[in-house]
């Protein structure tokens, strides 16, 4: 039996009953409001939208109209309205507070990126109107494309992956595309520092490489000797995130790179940290092949709760003629998206997305570069390695870094603080919800035990840092003063929700609502308890 | 009564009249956490030793099961479909996964007994 | 800069508490080389929202936005009026710069709202189990080959001429670099191929899409039980889920997978994207489904809660063994989704897509009436193919100018197969008037 572990945010674990809390008749607290769902508003015959009458026409279905219902509720616009608001306030987000969840980059999302991306030249145009109808929307992507290359110092740019790990994607079939085409098809393996992010190995595996994991060292770089050890000819690529998910800068970078490239193989570089280094370093004076840029990372786009992202890769020279369709070019004064119409070189590795990439996004990160300009991109890289390095000085005297020496963006700490309290990693995450924070990452990366990974990000001011520490060095002097595990455990207790029962959740999984799970009239009294 | 081997990878066989009935050790549950989903191979399919055959799936990880001996699967236990805790709470017993008809029984020499095994995970610490 | 809240003061302190002297000796693990000492050059310096405004306002200002035209471009992305409190509500701080719900008692405000988006996909689809949404319905549908060859342990997918070909090239792309075969049906502008007897042994799946990329409606039942014979599973891709307003669901005709794109309902058209894919199956193949799934539970006081569940398939647990790579999935996209879908309710879905329905009858039949043009399509939805007199690419080209957005060529779309460069996609939604049709029949005239 080999196991894989989650490194996820600590999803699971003891669930504690709480000391008897006296409800109330709605079950209700104040501001905090239970909300049913949709699906328990039953009335089928009622809208939120008005709509005309249909014209009367013979219908062209084929005698497949739909027969019986779909079963979707009706509800009334404000009806609908406070449902979704409801349902928002239980959501911990960014404008609410600080949210050091590391390597996620919870950057300030300014406003004026959502009024750009909701100009109808930008957001009402469909993606196969004719390019004449279109020219300062493909201009849009062609400035951008530009900011991101000059930026990272590399030639070329693939705009159209959906989110990261698309990007990954996209990267690592540019690199199999160029060895196939080099006649270099037997490398087959990709060397994988163990802290990667897990979608590294994903990738690789699901194009058909093996994946080698080369170990860290104990001051949480990779492993330089062990790396190179492991190169040879059947090795297509390396795939490295830096600064690292340690929070640190891999220094040895130039000469890894220098080692993959005098082998045959490949760099790719995970961009997801990438907002360290913006507008101080760029990538390509690194030696890298190809990296992927997460615009809801590094550019603010909004994190939206789980997507949509979108991942750019920046090309070196010998990737860019493998890069997917379709493809800017300019013609004279004209712009023009290459799509399968032979422009586009017939080495390119194909098609990724039904269209050219993720619109929107692009607007909203363009947006945030033009607010920032190359000053500001390097001032937020600055700020974000400045308030993580406070942190971690402030946090020392009580917690347990994982390393020594300055960090980048995010800092790290392991369990070794909680040693002997009884207190989980988990179990102090959770005591955080209570004091009012969005948890750090936890458990990730796998390299330390019962890791804290702490990312603050520019856009939070010293004040917000200094409540933020304040909070954190009491509970851990409450942890380590013993006899206060139970409370701990029993944490949150002010939540909306308190630990909630993953295994029930796997083992008898309810993916969706259902008319007999359970069933309060329209506007009966909402029970939540379930039975 | 039948003997029992067990795996570096945490598996026990045990045989009785050329046929093996293979889980995971106690050990092996108590790493894993509440198991929540056990996939067992078919009835008819050769399996090699060392070859991935089942899956076992908790809250927070998921193992492949690798076969302790080559043969064919002969029965697969159904119950766990809808009680994979009885995993965790009987891994030696109703927990069990498959039951295989070994092909070449002499590979059971290259597992551990009962005493090495012991001695084995006290060894992970 | 009005992003950055620290003050140079507060730097300073800063600095001193970690106990270096400048930010630089923060950044010693960068090779002096790569240091750059001043701004990058070739790019502006900072602006305020102003200058932004102009600078961005006057690239949109180049472009010719759907309402503000006579509009019958389809092909896979549809123009439809959303309601105000779509946007209102999806811009809510709390949804918006929320991260993935990995802790759910401070998120279920998200969860909820992804559990009710997993139980309209399988009551439109006519499926048993939806997940919480792919990037997009092409990349959904080369998801849904890959789950095909896990739960089939075969590699061949059989790509129908109906398909969308952008779809088919995502799918192809995939194909290539992750090692399966596809077998392409030439494009299928009359809705008459029969992929029956290519179904084989070694087939994992069928992709078809309904109502086809030409428009057609089909039954898709026989081809349904081909597929069951043969042990493939039939995937079906949807790319105006309106049609699932007044179609029979693709659930009820035997699919095993159904991918749709969700762009129609809350999303807009946002030149391609973000959009979101809906992914339903079978309760059966739950466990092969790629993507993220919110599931039902309950909390340590016994209350009605909702976690990210059946996590273990996903790639931050098994890595190199996940069902997919992908991390993120369209959740503010869903939310939109979602949201219209919730405002419509039964009867204003079923009304929106009856209304869509009898938009594209009329345009239809008034382009039947222009001489030379001529309809190919015995049934469709919103959506239906033309065949002009000439090459279709210059006459849309022609309208253009003429403020007219007629519709897709399918050159556009096929630049190598001569048979279809006279041929004309037109889709009509709510959003057409009696005036745009008029607009589009005239226009057609003069430019023929």
């Amino acid at each position: 039996m080999v196991q894989s572990i989650d490194r996820s945010q600590g999803r699971h674990g003891g669930v504690v009953p709480s000391p008897a809390v006296s409800e109330t008749s709605t079950g209700n607290r104040g501001l905090q409001l239970e909300e049913r769902l949709i699906f328990e508003y039953a009335h089928a015959d009622r809208s939120g939208v008005d709509l005309p009458p249909p014209p009367r026409v013979k219908d062209r279905l084929g005698g497949l109209r739909r027969r019986g219902a779909i079963g979707l509720p009706g509800l009334a616009e404000p009806q609908v309205v406070q449902h979704y608001t409801r349902l928002s306030q239980k959501n911990y987000a960014i404008d609410s507070g600080l949210y050091p969840l590391g390597s996620c980059t919870m950057k300030h999302n300014p406003r004026l990126n959502e009024r750009m991306a909701r100009l109808p030249g930008f957001a009402d145009v469909h993606p196969l109107q004719p390019q004449s109808t279109v020219q300062g929307a493909i201009e849009l992507i062609a400035t951008l494309a530009d900011w991101l290359t000059t930026l990272t110092g590399m030639p070329a740019v693939a705009m159209s992956p959906a989110a990261g790990a698309h990007g990954e994607m996209c990267g690592m079939m540019a690199i199999a595309a160029a060895l196939a085409a080099a006649g270099e098809g037997h490398r087959k393996i990709v060397l994988v520092p163990e802290s990667a992010h897990g979608t590294n190995p994903a990738t690789a595996a699901a194009l058909g490489f093996t994946v080698k994991p080369i170990p860290a060292t104990t001051d949480g770089h990779v492993d330089v000797a062990a790396f190179k050890a492991a190169l040879g000819p059947d090795v297509a690529a390396i795939m490295l995130t830096n600064p690292n998910t340690c929070g640190l800068f891999e220094r040895d970078i130039r000469e890894v790179a220098d080692a993959v490239r005098a082998a045959g193989a490949y760099f790719y570089c995970d961009g997801a940290n990438y907002n360290a280094i913006v507008g101080r370093v760029r990538p390509g004076d690194l030696g890298v092949d190809c990296m992927h840029i997460n615009l809801h990372k590094t550019f603010s786009t909004p994190h939206g709760g789980g997507g949509p992202g979108s991942g750019p890769v920046v090309l070196s020279e010998r990737l860019a003629p493998f890069a997917p369709r379709p493809w800017v070019v300019r013609d004279g004064d004209a712009w023009r998206l290459a799509e399968e119409d032979g422009a586009v070189a017939d080495t390119s590795l194909g098609r990724l997305k039904a269209f050219h990439g993720q619109m929107g996004m692009f607007v909203r990160a363009l947006a945030y570069m033009l607010s920032h300009g190359a000053d500001g991109l390097r001032q937020v890289a600055e700020d974000a390695v400045l308030n993580a390095n406070y942190v971690m000085a402030r946090l020392k005297a009580e917690l347990t870094p994982a390393f020594e020496g300055p960090c980048m963006h995010e800092c790290l700490f392991d369990d070794g603080f909680l040693k002997d309290t009884g207190v989980t990693t988990l179990d102090f995450a959770k005591a955080m919800i209570d004091e009012g924070y969005h948890p750090m990452t936890m458990y990730f990366p796998l390299v330390v035990h019962g890791a804290m990974l702490i990312e603050p990000t520019e856009t939070q001011g010293k004040h917000a840092l200094d409540e933020f520490c304040d909070a954190m060095l009491h509970l851990a002097r409450k942890a380590k003063s013993g006899a206060t595990a139970d409370e701990f455990r029993a944490a949150p207790r002010f939540a909306p929700r308190r630990r909630l029962d993953e295994t029930q959740a796997a083992r008898k999984p309810v993916l969706r609502w259902r008319p007999t799970n359970r069933g309060p009239g329209d506007d009966g009294p909402l029970r939540q308890a379930a039975e | 009564m039948a003997k029992v081997k067990y795996t570096e990878e945490h598996e026990w066989i045990s045989v009785d009249n050329g046929v093996g009935t293979v889980g995971i050790t106690d050990y092996a549950q108590e790493q894993l956490g509440d198991v929540v989903f056990v996939e067992v191979p078919e009835v008819g399919r050769t399996i090699a030793r060392g070859e991935a055959v089942a899956v076992v799936e908790s809250v927070k990880a998921a193992s492949d099961i690798y076969a302790p001996v080559s043969g064919e699967v002969v029965e697969a236990n159904g119950t766990l479909a809808d009680a994979p805790g009885n995993v965790n709470l009987e891994p030696m017993g109703n927990g069990w996964f498959f039951k295989v008809r070994l092909s070449n029984p002499g590979e059971l020499d290259g597992l551990m007994d009962e005493a090495r095994y012991e001695a084995f995970v006290k060894s992970l610490g | 800069m009005r992003y950055l809240p620290l003050t140079e003061s507060d730097r300073r302190a800063m600095l001193a508490t970690i106990g270096v002297r400048s930010i630089d000796e923060l950044f010693r693990d960068v090779p002096q080389a790569a240091r750059l000492a001043g701004p990058i050059e070739g790019l502006s310096a900072h602006m305020g929202e102003l200058e932004v405004e102009r600078l961005l306002g006057r690239m949109a200002a180049k472009n010719v936005p759907a309402a503000d035209v006579p509009f019958f471009v389809g092909a896979g992305a549809y123009k439809h009026h959303v309601p105000a409190s779509v946007d209102h509500l999806i811009q809510r701080g709390e949804f918006l710069t929320s991260y993935t719900p990995y802790q759910p008692e401070i998120t279920q405000g998200t969860l909820q709202y992804l559990f009710e988006f997993q139980t309209q996909i399988t009551m439109l689809t006519g499926m048993e189990v939806a997940n919480a949404s792919m990037y997009d319905g092409s990349t959904g549908a080369s998801e849904a080959v890959l789950m095909a060859n896990r739960v089939t342990r075969r590699s061949k997918a059989i790509l129908s001429g109906g398909l969308h070909p952008h779809y088919r090239g995502v799918i192809e792309t995939t194909a290539r670099w992750q090692g399966f075969r596809t077998v392409g049906a030439p494009a299928d502008a009359s809705g008459t191929e029969d992929l029956a007897g290519l179904v084989d042994k070694e087939t994992s799946c069928v992709v078809v899409q309904n109502p086809s990329v030409f428009g057609h409606v089909r039954d898709l039942a026989p081809l349904a039980s081909a597929c069951q014979a043969a042990g493939a599973l039939l995937v079906v891709v949807v790319t105006e889920v309106v049609s699932l307003g007044l179609l029979t669901p693709p659930g009820d005709m035997g699919a095993d997978i159904v991918v749709c794109e969700g762009q129609s309902l809350g999303v807009g058209l946002n030149f391609g994207g973000p959009y979101v894919g809906l992914f339903a199956t079978r309760d059966k193949l739950m466990r092969q489904m790629p993507g993220r799934l919110v599931g039902e539970t309950v909390d340590a006081d016994g209350k009605r809660g909702f976690v990210l569940t059946l996590s273990t398939r996903e790639q931050h647990i098994r890595r190199e063994k996940a069902t997919s790579n992908i991390c993120t999935n369209s959740g503010l996209c869903a939310l939109a989704f979602t949201i219209h879908l919730t405002l419509l309710g039964e009867a204003g879905f079923t009304r929106l897509a009856e209304l869509n329905h009898a938009v594209a009858v009329r345009t239809a039949e008034r382009l039947a009436g222009v001489p030379g043009v001529k309809v190919l399509n015995d049934t469709f939805f919103n959506e239906f193919t033309v065949k002009l007199p000439r090459p279709a690419a210059p006459v849309v080209e022609a309208l253009a100018a003429k403020r007219i957005l007629a519709g897709v060529p399918v050159s556009r779309l096929l630049p190598d197969d001569p048979s279809v460069a006279d041929l004309l996609l037109v889709a009509a939604t709510e959003t057409v008037t009696d005036g745009d049709i008029d607009a589009l029949a005239a226009g057609l005239k003069e430019v023929l």
